[in-house]
């Protein structure tokens, strides 16, 4: 038994290396893009912007995933020079400035016009989806609109990790954008109303809806999923009175590309409807340029005003904030 | 010559775990050394190993004890049970308590019935629960095994003495056996990340794989990761040596369904078989109460991935058992190490280095799922090891003299011998790796692309799109898979084995 | 003939000396327990170094010599078959250590099998056979081998004395009556007076040479009488 299994296994292994290996052959010219996972699942937006690009541009365009937004940036710094990739897609305005200084990308080239709620001038990265961050609550708990009155209150939240998850850095940068250097003070404040500090989203999100918090921080687009796709409206997203924190995601082209033309068709195909209206409903963010938002959208919460600090800002800021979070936190 | 094999092994594991470290620390460029930061995190990193490794242990004795002198309906059905927590994905795992003991969970609610002000699981009180759901039913295996490694006669002997079986019998035996326990579990939590974190309840609870992972991913400050690993090392270095003063390693092995008469029942066995029952079955169910719905929630993909953890889940286990035999053949202080390096090894450092060391020849995401399956091999050849070493020496004092009479040897000693006096523990070996194997997320999301994916990667990928209720189902399947590729393993070892 | 030549074999504190030789035949090796009688077969069979001399076989130095390289087969208290094998694969083993046995083996498999009384039961497994039944098969892989020496160590002791007779039986009338050179320790003195035709005292770290078995007994010297209690 043991000796037959220990055949099937070797039979089994040496089929997977051999399916592993044998990469699809193909005459037509591949356009790699990095992006991170979700975006390349069959409920992500991947296979259809996929299916779209490939009918005007007679290439392969191939999605590879590599973990989440983070992951992406890390990948690209193991990968250096010698990327594959043509296109990364999924960084956002946190990351950009250390990208940025890889000195990996070329200037995009592309003239879009964005409907972000905050002007964009980055020549180098161009957004594709955005969304406003936010704690997501249920209707029916009384909502608050600031980071005070949050403190004072006897909510229970649940937050993401600003070492290991990108809405975690963001809510660290909100929370500065908003208090400047009192923000530490308000994070000791803030303490009693966390229940946790999850390492990503995933966990955080799953707490809360195991009732474990009576909010999580995640997008004003979260709840849409919800209604959408579940036909459920019990989750809504509360604005802040002093603005709430942009996540812009974005992309861009490596100057070491291969396919410098099919990446150049790419990027402004990022920008037009076909990609755009495919965001709203796999991505669960806003779309970048003018396209038709779909039924639902309509319901959810939008913040009096987008805060974002420069990418640049908020590279200085990481790893000063960081600690102040946490010597905050730790008391 | 004919300790090439085992050498060969030895190797693998070195380049897997030692070796990336290397590697990240060659690729580095900046460092900045350990943080303040960093300091709390080894020390609390520590500090919540050496509470889940004692807690573990201490409430196995009564359990294992109890489990070795009663003899039940569904008695193997509960020490099967027992491995569950061990190879679920964490995140599953960590809702299933939540769901017990959570805010919402059952504790709280019972507590409000009676007008009980409700407990709260997050903080180092909530990490020291988890780990000791996961590793509870470890050390329940491990202690048992001393138990049943007790000849039945001696037994016999202090029941018609009326002799304290506990001080006379049970004690020399945990004493031999309890350190090698607490250093496995001690390991096993000394990298332990999401749990840690999720239940941690703030940055103080911070480990030392968190840490390692910021600096992998948000600061790229590879020096810092490779340093940091250098310090699991050191602590998985310091506390096995320790453990090894103390006493040899002890494996378990898989004669676990057997019960010794004992005359020295006490009641108090019931109420510790039933709690330990509860700890783990409430959790469980609720994992399985809230997944089977999503069954039908879940992609067609996900019978994909399954298929193809299924895959990588039998090339580990072939990997991991020829590893283990070789090692456990040659047997020695390489056994020993080799039996605990990997589980000091960060998951993070492991997938990062290997990334640097392939990429020179390959695009990493092609050799995902070999890699996965390597990797999974490596990360179960302590417990095979377990399973495998104590047998392998025991079937060498019983027929070593005899087999050398009659010039057996090599490859004939193995086929004639060896293997199918092994039948139990590899059959034992081979359920346990290829459970864990299948749960096992490890680095396979550092390479993975969209044309593979394992099932964990799938079920994470699910709950990172709001698909919360087809991730429960993925987790439901999961459950399954395991549990069955354990079953059909440790049966087929058992199947007219000849005692 | 099977020759020590100023042997000395230790083992931790133990020290044993041996400086005799011994003729084909049944040779019974009694003393004490923990006297060396198992130190001195183990050294036969090349599972113990002596510390200084040579052992000789038929003049040969046996030194060097990996247990299964040398003309010595062995029987055990147990563990003497393996259980996961069949009974006719544990006595082939004798021929074959592959366990490939051609038609030719097989038909000689069978045989010691008649021989011994175990007709048509080899291909039961050891565990449905009878204690003396085990011992048989034992036997029956000893008869096929075609090695000189034949170490019995205590291999019938958990017998009872009908079974043990009879196995004692089956290795004069067999074993002994072709030639080979048999060792047997024993506890019984009464097996080494009905079977043995000399005697090897092994007591006080000294193995005495072979004496006959019955001028030994008609006469003990202090070593034999203080170990038979008379």
């Amino acid at each position: 038994m043991t000796m037959t299994l220990a055949n099937v296994g070797a039979t089994a292994s040496i089929a997977l290396i051999c399916a592993t290996a044998a990469v699809a052959q193909t005459d037509l010219p591949t356009l790699n893009v990095l992006t991170y996972d979700s975006f390349t699942t069959d409920y992500g937006p991947g296979p259809a912007i996929e299916a779209a690009f490939e009918a005007e541009c007679a290439c392969d365009l191939v999605f590879t995933g590599a973990g989440d937004g983070a992951a992406l940036l890390s990948r690209l710094q193991l990968e250096d020079a010698r990327t594959d990739a043509d296109i990364v897609l999924g960084l956002d305005t946190n990351l950009t400035a250390a990208a940025r200084a890889l000195g990996l990308f070329a200037p995009h080239g592309v003239v879009a016009d964005l409907t972000l709620p905050v002007a964009w001038d980055d020549d180098t990265f161009l957004p594709f989806d955005w969304g406003y961050l936010a704690f997501v609550a249920l209707r029916d708990t009384a909502p608050v609109s600031s980071f005070r009155a949050l403190a004072d209150s006897d909510l229970q939240v649940v937050i993401q990790d600003p070492r290991s998850s990108t809405p975690g850095l963001g809510l660290l940068m909100w929370v500065h954008a908003v208090h400047g250097d009192d923000a530490p003070g308000v994070w000791a404040d803030l303490a009693d109303n966390i229940v946790t500090v999850t390492p990503g989203w995933t966990e955080a999100y799953n707490l809360f809806l195991a009732g474990e918090a009576d909010a999580v921080l995640s997008y004003t687009t979260s709840p849409a999923y919800h209604l959408i796709a579940e036909g459920d409206d019990t989750k809504t997203a509360w604005a802040f009175d002093e603005g709430n924190y942009l996540q812009v995601e974005v992309a861009g082209k490596l100057a070491a590309t291969d396919q410098p033309e099919l990446a150049d068709q790419f990027m402004a195909f990022m920008a037009g409807p076909a990609f755009q209206q495919v965001i709203p409903e796999t991505n669960w963010m806003y779309p970048a340029t003018d396209v038709p938002l779909p039924d639902g959208f309509d319901t959810l919460t939008v913040p009096a005003q987008g805060l974002l600090l420069s990418s640049e800002d908020a590279g200085a800021l990481r790893d000063p904030l960081v600690e102040a979070w946490r010597t905050a936190l730790s008391q | 010559m004919r300790q090439l094999p085992a050498w060969g092994a030895a190797a693998l594991v070195a380049a897997l775990t030692l070796g990336t470290l290397l590697a990240v620390a060659l690729r580095a460029e900046v460092g900045r050394g350990l943080s303040p930061g960093d300091w709390a995190a080894i020390r609390f990193t520590v500090l919540q190993a050496v509470a889940s490794a004692v807690l573990s242990v201490a409430l196995a004795v009564p359990v294992a004890r109890a489990l070795a002198r009663r003899s039940f309906r569904g008695r193997g059905l509960l020490v099967m049970a027992l491995g569950a927590p061990f190879i679920l994905p964490v995140i599953v795992a960590v809702l299933g308590l939540l769901a017990v003991f959570g805010r919402g969970g059952l504790v709280n609610a019972g507590l409000a019935q009676i007008g009980v002000a409700p407990v709260s699981i997050y903080g180092a009180g909530g990490v020291v629960l988890a780990h000791v759901f996961f590793n509870l039913p470890l050390a329940v295996r491990l202690l048992l095994q001393g138990w049943l490694a007790i000849p039945a006669e001696r037994f016999r002997l202090a029941a018609q003495l009326n002799a304290p079986v506990w001080r006379l019998l049970e004690v020399p035996m945990l004493a031999r056996t309890v350190p090698g326990a607490l250093l496995v579990v001690f390991l096993i939590c000394l990298t332990s990340f999401a749990v840690a974190l999720t239940l941690g309840g703030g940055p103080r609870a911070t480990t030392v794989e968190l840490a390692i992972w910021q600096a992998v991913r948000f600061d790229f400050d590879l020096g810092r990761a490779a340093l940091l690993a250098c310090v699991q090392f050191a602590l998985c270095a310091v506390a096995a040596l320790v453990a090894w003063r103390v006493t040899p390693v002890d494996g378990f092995g898989s004669g676990l369904d057997r019960v010794v008469a004992r005359w020295d029942q006490r009641p108090a066995d019931w109420l510790w078989l039933a709690g330990v029952a509860l700890f783990l079955s409430l959790p469980l169910g609720m994992v399985l109460w809230r997944g089977v719905p999503g069954l039908l929630a879940m992609p067609g993909d996900i019978w994909v991935a399954a298929g193809w953890s299924l895959g990588v889940a039998t090339g580990s286990t072939v990997l991991c058992l020829t590893l283990a035999l070789t090692l456990a053949l040659r047997g020695g202080w390489m056994a020993s190490v080799l039996g605990v390096l990997p589980l000091a090894a960060s998951a993070l450092v492991m997938g990062t280095g290997l990334f640097v060391m392939l990429r020179p020849f390959a695009n990493p995401t092609a050799l995902a799922l070999p890699v996965a399956l390597v990797v999974n091999a490596v990360t179960a050849l302590p417990f095979a090891l377990r399973v495998l070493t104590p047998a392998v020496a025991d079937i060498r004092a019983s027929y070593g003299q005899m087999a050398a009479l009659l010039g057996l040897r090599g490859a004939a000693l193995l086929r004639v011998v060896i293997l199918p006096r092994l039948r139990r523990p590899l059959g034992f070996a081979a359920g346990l790796t290829a459970a864990l194997s299948i749960g096992d997320l490890g680095v396979i999301a550092l390479f993975a692309s969209d044309t593979v994916e394992t099932l964990p990667l799938a079920m994470s990928r699910l709950m990172g799109a709001y698909r919360m209720d087809a991730a429960a189902g993925a987790g439901v399947l999961l459950l399954a898979l395991a549990m069955g590729a354990f079953w059909i393993c440790d049966r087929g070892g058992r199947m007219d084995a000849d005692v | 003939m099977l020759t020590f030549d100023g042997v000395v074999l230790t083992q931790g504190t133990f020290r044993l000396q041996a400086d005799l030789t011994v003729a084909p035949g049944i040779t019974a090796v009694i003393g004490p327990s923990g006297g060396g009688k198992s130190t001195l077969l183990a050294a036969i069979a090349g599972f113990l170094t002596p510390v200084t001399g040579r052992i000789l076989w038929q003049g040969d130095d046996m030194a060097g010599r990996d247990p299964g390289a040398r003309p010595v087969v062995m029987l055990f208290q147990d563990h003497n078959l393996f259980p996961h094998l069949t009974v006719a694969q544990n006595v082939g083993l004798a021929l074959a250590p592959r366990l490939r046995l051609s038609a030719g083996q097989g038909a000689q498999v069978a045989t010691a099998l008649r021989d011994v009384g175990l007709a048509g039961m080899g291909d039961r497994k050891p565990g449905a056979l009878s204690g003396g039944q085990q011992g048989r098969a034992a036997l029956a892989r000893v008869l096929l081998s075609d090695r000189g020496i034949v170490l019995l160590d205590e291999a019938f002791a958990a017998l009872g004395p009908a079974l043990r007779s009879e196995m004692l039986v089956l290795v004069r009338d067999r074993l002994a009556a072709s030639g080979r050179t048999v060792l047997v320790v024993t506890h019984d003195p009464a097996d080494a007076v009905q079977f043995a035709d000399h005697v090897v005292l092994v007591a006080d770290g000294v193995a005495h040479p072979p004496q006959p078995t019955a001028a030994l007994f008609a006469d003990p010297p202090p070593a034999l009488r203080a170990y038979l209690g008379a």
